[in-house]
């Protein structure tokens, strides 16, 4: 997914795989793109109470250069989808995506010609975390299985 | 002695200084890296990074290690060279201001008398200043060369602000200077040792308070954290000047910050409380032990202050453009001039 999947075949990564991917899973820093009511949600993710930052995800770049981890919470329609996908294709690989609630995820309640019906038509998607809005725990579950699947990677497979 | 005027094992021994400050520094940076998530996270009620090793300690590792394999974007018609220059040029002059400042009394080992630092300048003082304002160059090149609107105005405004301050910071040590009457900063170190008033560890916190003040402030300005880290401000500027910064490019700018902020605390220590004192105590009497007890006073008062740099970034919110200006023309530079003809008028009325 990086730059060691340019390594070519003739370089064996297992263990360099696990130290690299050790690094990325616990420093998942997100760019959050709040659109509506679960970006307050979102902030209660990384409130007292729940702390994100457990996981050493709680350092907020909003720069996307810098992040590894978009969090897409709330609706987004036809207009704003551009941007969305701007920010997607500025930050550098390796990149995560988490589309938290159910209008991220498919629309929701806005069943409209305006709002994007789910923006994994538009953005890969790599975790998708249900509710209207999500309870900070659905939010967390879903970073911890962007973890496991940071785990799992093998940099053969991207060659 | 050779022919050279030189002994080879002085080059050993200099060589071996240097690995080891510039080995510890880089140690202090990861910790610091870890410390400032996790003092932010207990002055916010929360846990911070805890699932890296013990306490979350490998937090910088981990990071390290992220940034590293991370793909680095160049943007398009940036200035590729001055872009791949810039973050070097804030994190090497910032390991290199370490080499003047003394941080412990003289070793004395095999017959060899070692003064634990690197070099003894003679203008001790000016290389630091020089060194510490050549780091502003990293960001305005930084902010120019990324092509882009808000690393632009970042790095306009990290240059406006460093300079003005870098005047109230150069200033406000001059007090120090005339008291001293020397430029080195182990003779600085040296003549703190000892009583004031016979109970009163004789620093220069004590003898000078208002330089104390007007080095702080400026302090923070100059290292770019919080109550004035305008040049970086999220809400205006996105990341100021290293938002298009990736990778380890942006690592680079965020390990050349916290070096800077070891530098200041160590110059802090140095120039304001007494260096490697230890306050009633004669560490030369002491031998080996002696020098152990110096080397401790100078990393916990180092400690302290780079704990404190992190506390006031928690605390203390962002001042407005305009009103850091003011403060550095207006308040801090006067400040800073009355200081010396206050000193002045001291020393004449002492002597």
């Amino acid at each position: 997914m990086g730059i060691e999947s340019k390594l070519g075949d003739g370089i064996i990564t297992t263990t360099l795989d696990a130290v690299i991917n050790w690094g990325r899973k616990n420093s998942l820093w997100p760019m959050p793109f709040g659109t509506a009511c679960c970006a307050i949600e979102f902030m209660c993710v990384l409130g007292p109470k729940y702390d994100m930052g457990r996981f050493g995800a709680e350092a907020m770049r909003f720069s996307p250069r810098q992040s590894d981890l978009l969090i897409v919470s709330g609706r987004v329609n036809i207009k704003m989808m551009h941007i969305l996908q701007q920010i997607y294709r500025q930050m550098p690989d390796p990149k995560w995506v988490i589309s938290m609630g159910a209008c991220a995820s498919s629309g929701g309640v806005f069943d409209t010609y305006s709002t994007i019906q789910g923006i994994d038509n538009f953005i890969p998607v790599d975790a998708y975390v249900p509710g209207c809005p999500p309870r900070p725990e659905t939010v967390i579950d879903a970073v911890m299985k962007i973890q496991q699947k940071i785990q799992q990677e093998r940099s053969r497979e991207y060659r | 002695m050779n022919e050279l005027g030189f002994a080879w094992i002085d080059i050993g021994i200099l060589l071996l200084k240097i690995l080891v400050v510039i080995v510890v520094n880089l140690v202090i940076l990861m910790i610091m890296e870890w410390a400032e998530r996790r003092v932010s996270a207990f002055i916010q009620d929360r846990l911070g990074p805890n699932r890296v090793g013990p306490a979350g300690l490998f937090q910088a590792v981990a990071d390290g290690i992220k940034f590293f394999f991370k793909e680095e974007v160049v943007p398009t018609g940036a200035d590729k060279w001055l872009y791949t220059f810039a973050p070097l040029l804030v994190l090497v002059p910032a390991l290199m201001t370490f080499a003047a400042i003394p941080f412990g009394t003289t070793l004395e080992l095999f017959g060899r008398a070692e003064p634990l630092q690197i070099v003894d300048l003679n203008i001790g003082f000016l290389y630091i200043f020089a060194l510490v304002s050549l780091g502003v160059y990293g960001v305005v090149l930084g902010g120019w060369a990324s092509n882009s609107k808000y690393p632009f105005l970042g790095g306009l405004r990290a240059s406006a602000q460093m300079i003005s301050y870098e005047l109230a910071l150069g200033m406000s040590v001059i007090g120090i200077v005339m008291i001293t009457g020397s430029l080195r900063l182990s003779t600085i170190v040296e003549y703190q040792n000892g009583l004031l008033l016979g109970f009163l560890p004789r620093w220069n916190v004590f003898l000078q308070p208002l330089a104390f003040i007007t080095f702080l402030v400026a302090a923070f300005a100059e290292t770019n954290r919080l109550p004035f880290d305008l040049a970086e401000a999220e809400p205006e500027l996105v990341g100021g000047y290293h938002t298009e910064y990736s990778s380890m490019k942006f690592a680079m700018f965020f390990m050349g910050e916290y070096i800077a902020l070891i530098t200041t605390s160590a110059l802090l220590t140095t120039l304001f409380f007494g260096g490697w004192d230890f306050p009633w105590v004669d560490e030369k009497a002491l031998g080996i032990w002696g020098v152990l007890l110096s080397i401790a006073a100078f990393a916990l008062k180092t400690g302290f202050f780079l704990f404190f740099f992190l506390w006031v970034r928690w605390t203390i919110p962002r001042f407005r453009f305009d009103q850091l200006m003011r403060i550095g023309w207006k308040v801090l530079i006067p400040l800073a001039l009355l200081n010396i003809v206050l000193t002045g008028a001291g020393l004449l009325f002492v002597h």
